[in-house]
């Protein structure tokens, strides 16, 4: 694959508070990739770097076949000239110009033949469904219809490469969910290469092609298919950041490994490597509870109605974890437990980690 | 920054900006004060304290200081008190017509107070005041009943000026007061006496303090009411000695000397003000009022009701009509002193001002082009030192902050003489007894009024809409030009009202500045008043009043279509 964007040893740091240490990746040509991390963890920081509204302490990117910042040797290119469509988390779009007027003006910019200008902005406009608003002012639109407009501003150009900074943390649920997909299929029509921005997961792996799980101190930590960072996380503050995750500690004695305080051996594949002390990670969906056959003995502590699904929390030698099996097959199988009742534990995937991460990532 | 590429690519336009704007402030502000300062402590160019404290400590100059202190406190209690009052009236009451009363008690700010002063000298002078003479034939009484010529008097007409704005500090404060804090109080078993002692008053006390202060710092400041009452006395104030010993000795060092160093009072006073106000506005307490309009309790006037209505439109009637009347009428005689009825008037006197009197002519020209130059040069200064100060991320912005705050810490007169010191051929450029001298000064004395504006209109920018630009391709001009200017034109035009209309009026720096060609309206009004033209003088009085409430209505008009 053909690498579009790339970004080598690139720092930047705020009153000596460092956002983005030494930061490598590429991306590749017609992809869709996105830097996912907590807020706060330099990822905006990245954006504006790459479109030019910040210049890197240190490092090189590269755009296509240009050098658009080379601190070596003094290389900077104005966010004018990167030739970008950026959508901003607040949309940005203009006030004082109508919808027309707003998407129009990059195409203004390149002084392109009026006709042009029109035709473009007519079918940009169909695209993004904003048909018969082109007089309106950005005041007399909802939330998501400026979010269209800021999307066809940016992609009218017909750019090689399009920057979206946490584009729908502004919108609500339902809307964010529409939206996701919308631009995902605005990507794969125009082939473009997306460069995405969010602290939001699941948004994260609905759309990339590709992730980078970045931390707080701005460095990556797995980057990789959606599949092998949900899957196969790399540490433990990818796979607490990728869902609701449980932890429980294991006892190891005798080369053996025990869970909790009790004398249950942990099922499964043992630990490869090596820590004090480990503990297991594991979804709430990865565990699967019954009344007979095999299993970890456990105890129901709370059981929780929550309409579609019952929430446990479950104690097995002194570790508590919770889990959710929907109502209706709970129902089925003779499965909706009350406080204080037994039942035997399975689990579909288990993780083992480094105890001391644990405390590490537990500050985040 | 440490490397090559942030100094290369922003060096050429944001140095420049900041440069010119840095150099704009410093020409025009603080230059001249810096004059005063050194004109104040230097001797023949050595430092000199004790001779700053020899001038200060003339038997003259004390007293100037002192009165200027009297004077200004007893306005600021009065308007303060006057403020409070007027705005519970409109905000917490079931005062009748109420939008109306409050739009009503703004209008003093319309009428300058230096003509408010003139019509009060007409009305309570105590040889041939009209409402004087009025009383002592009808109780043929042989003394006269009231005296404006007085602290009293003095500090009477400038509270009926200046209490709006106590008043406006007063009304938004308890118009934003979140209510639950007052009903909690109240489900809490407080009445309304304690809820109003012990939760209302708190809260909005420092609003009440930021409008006092205000008003002290323009009333130590203010020449005008000072001018017109106080000399037939010999009550004499900061500004009105200053003036009085500059014009008098034609600009003598001696008279530059005690000018510098009261102007260097003023000017730390005004400076302790200003501090003193932040402080009061940034402390915690007053957050708990917030930006949104809720619906405030209402206190029940009852049997009240009319009867303060009656009294609130009485004193309007009193400070507002009734002068404004006179000035009309008193313009209307041939001559000061004929009985006020019907068949003395005429429009004699305003067709003559207007076409024939070169004086009033000249000093109707020079206010409106001064003023418009001003007005104009001072909105685009303001926009880009704004636009510095808010938005652009430079090393050194912080002198330019600095130097920001300055105009609004330099009174009038403190300008008037900072601008002679400067501008008078010592440095080369002589603009004395030229309109420019005037113009400078305007600048110097409005860019306040213009940082204030523009900054406010900057920050609702949000920089993600340049940034957007930027990235569609816009260069850094082009994006000023189509994003940043349309959205802050709001701001600039009500910059530019802002500075017009008070430089129509301006008395107390052209005093100092003018030259017998170069009157502005304020000076005319002034000068013709001192030497006896009475008719004239409230003729264009009478003329400036209505200039300055067509230009209120233009800016009330722009301002509520920007807001729209």
């Amino acid at each position: 694959m053909e690498k579009l964007i790339t970004i080598q040893g690139v720092y930047k740091s705020y009153e000596q508070h460092h956002v983005v240490s030494d930061l490598n990746l590429d991306v590749y040509k017609g992809e869709c990739f996105t830097l996912l991390g907590p807020s706060g963890c330099g990822k905006t920081t990245m954006i504006r770097l790459l479109a030019g509204h910040e210049v890197p302490d240190k490092g090189r990117i590269t755009i296509g076949d240009i050098t658009v910042v080379d601190t070596e040797t003094g290389e900077y290119i104005p966010p004018e000239r990167r030739a970008l469509g950026v959508v901003f988390q607040d949309y940005a779009v203009w006030p004082h110009m109508t919808v027309y007027e707003n998407i129009a003006y990059p195409l203004k910019m390149e002084k392109r033949p009026k006709e042009e200008i029109d035709k473009l902005v007519m079918d940009m406009i169909d695209v993004v469904g904003m048909h018969g608003l082109e007089k309106r002012l950005p005041s007399e639109l909802s939330g998501g219809q400026q979010q269209r407009v800021a999307l066809a501003r940016a992609l009218v150009a017909d750019p090689a490469v399009m920057l979206l900074d946490e584009p729908l943390s502004n919108l609500d649920a339902n809307l964010r969910e529409e939206m996701r997909f919308e631009i995902k299929d605005l990507q794969r029509k125009f082939g473009i290469t997306v460069m995405y921005v969010t602290h939001d997961q699941e948004v994260a792996l609905a759309i990339s092609d590709r992730i980078a799980i970045m931390d707080a101190k701005g460095q990556i930590r797995q980057m990789g298919t959606p599949y092998e960072i949900f899957e196969k996380p790399a540490d433990l503050f990818v796979f607490k950041f990728m869902g609701v995750a449980n932890f429980i500690n294991v006892r190891e004695e005798n080369g053996e490994y025990y869970i909790g305080n009790g004398q249950q051996l942990v099922p499964g594949d043992r630990p490869v490597g090596q820590a004090a002390k480990w503990v297991l990670g594991f979804r709430p969906s990865d565990v699967t509870v019954s009344r007979t056959g095999e299993g970890l003995k456990g105890k129901i502590t709370k059981a929780t109605y929550l309409g579609s699904t019952m929430d446990y929390t479950i104690a097995i030698d002194g570790e508590h974890f919770r889990t959710a099996i929907e109502t209706h097959e709970a129902l089925v199988n003779n499965l909706m437990f009350k406080a204080g009742e037994d039942c035997l534990i399975n689990f579909k995937a288990l993780h083992w980690f480094d105890a001391e991460q644990l405390k590490e990532v537990e500050d985040l | 920054m440490s490397n090559g590429i942030k100094k290369e690519s922003s060096f050429g336009i944001a140095h420049v900006i900041l440069f010119i704007s840095i150099a704009v402030l410093c020409i025009f502000v603080a230059w001249p004060v810096l004059l005063i300062l050194f004109n104040a402590f230097f001797v023949n160019g050595s430092f000199n304290s004790s001779d700053f404290y020899a001038v200060l400590t003339e038997p003259e100059t004390f007293q100037a200081l002192l009165n200027s202190l009297f004077i200004a406190s007893m306005t600021t209690i009065g308007s303060t008190i006057v403020g409070t009052f007027f705005a519970w009236l409109v905000t917490r009451t079931d005062l009748p017509y109420k939008k109306f009363m409050k739009g009503l008690f703004l209008v003093p700010f319309m009428l300058p107070s230096f003509i408010g002063a003139l019509a009060w000298k007409m009305l309570l002078s105590p040889n041939s005041g009209y409402i004087n003479t009025f009383l002592m034939d009808l109780f043929g009484l042989q003394e006269p009943v009231f005296n404006i010529y007085t602290y009293m008097g003095i500090s009477a007409v400038e509270v009926m000026y200046l209490f709006p704005f106590v008043f406006i500090q007063v009304c938004g404060a308890l118009e934003r007061m979140d209510p639950t804090l007052e009903e909690s109080a109240r489900i809490s078993g407080a009445g309304l006496f304690t809820i109003t002692r012990k939760i209302t008053i708190p809260l909005v006390l420092p609003s009440i303090m930021s409008g006092a202060l205000l008003i002290m710092l323009y009333s130590m400041a203010h020449f005008g009411t000072v001018a017109v009452l106080g000399i037939e006395n010999g009550i004499y104030n900061i500004p009105t000695l200053i003036y009085e010993k500059i014009h008098q000795s034609g600009g003598s060092f001696e008279s530059i000397r005690t000018g510098t160093v009261l102007s260097t009072v003023l000017v730390v006073t005004a400076a302790a003000i200003i501090w003193a106000q932040q402080k009061i506005l940034s402390k915690g307490h007053y957050q708990i009022i917030g930006g949104k309009s809720f619906r405030p309790m209402e206190l029940k006037l009852r049997g009240l009701r009319y009867p303060l209505l009656f009294a609130c439109l009485a004193y309007i009637g009193f400070t507002i009509v009734l002068p404004t009347v006179v000035i009309f009428m008193v313009g209307g005689v041939s001559t000061y002193g004929l009985p006020l009825t019907w068949e003395n008037m005429s429009l004699d006197n305003y067709k003559y001002i207007l076409f024939d009197y070169e004086v009033t002519k000249d000093a109707i020209i020079n206010s409106v082009s001064l003023g418009l130059v001003a007005a104009l040069i001072t909105m685009f200064a303001g926009v880009m030192i704004s636009y510095v100060i808010v938005k652009m991320k430079v090393k050194g912005k912080g002198i330019l902050e600095f130097l920001g705050m300055l105009p609004f810490s330099v009174p009038g007169s403190v300008i008037a003489l900072g601008v002679i010191l400067a501008w008078s051929g010592q440095f080369g450029i002589n603009l004395y007894n030229t309109v420019w001298i005037i113009l400078v000064a305007y600048i110097a004395r409005y860019m306040a009024f213009s940082l204030k504006a523009n900054s406010a209109a900057l920050e609702q920018v949000h920089d993600s809409l340049m940034e957007a630009s930027r990235s569609c391709g816009a260069s850094m001009w082009q994006s000023l030009k189509d994003i940043v200017i349309p959205l802050v034109r709001p701001g600039m035009i009500s910059a530019f009202f802002l500075i017009f209309l008070p430089a129509l009026r301006e008395l107390t720096v052209s005093i100092m500045l003018y030259a017998p060609t170069t009157r502005t309206i304020g000076v005319a009004i002034y000068t013709l008043n001192e030497d006896g033209e009475t008719v004239m003088s409230t003729a264009l009085a009478g003329i400036a009043l209505i200039l300055i409430v067509v230009g209120q209505t233009l800016i009330n008009h722009f301002t509520k279509k920007a807001g729209e």
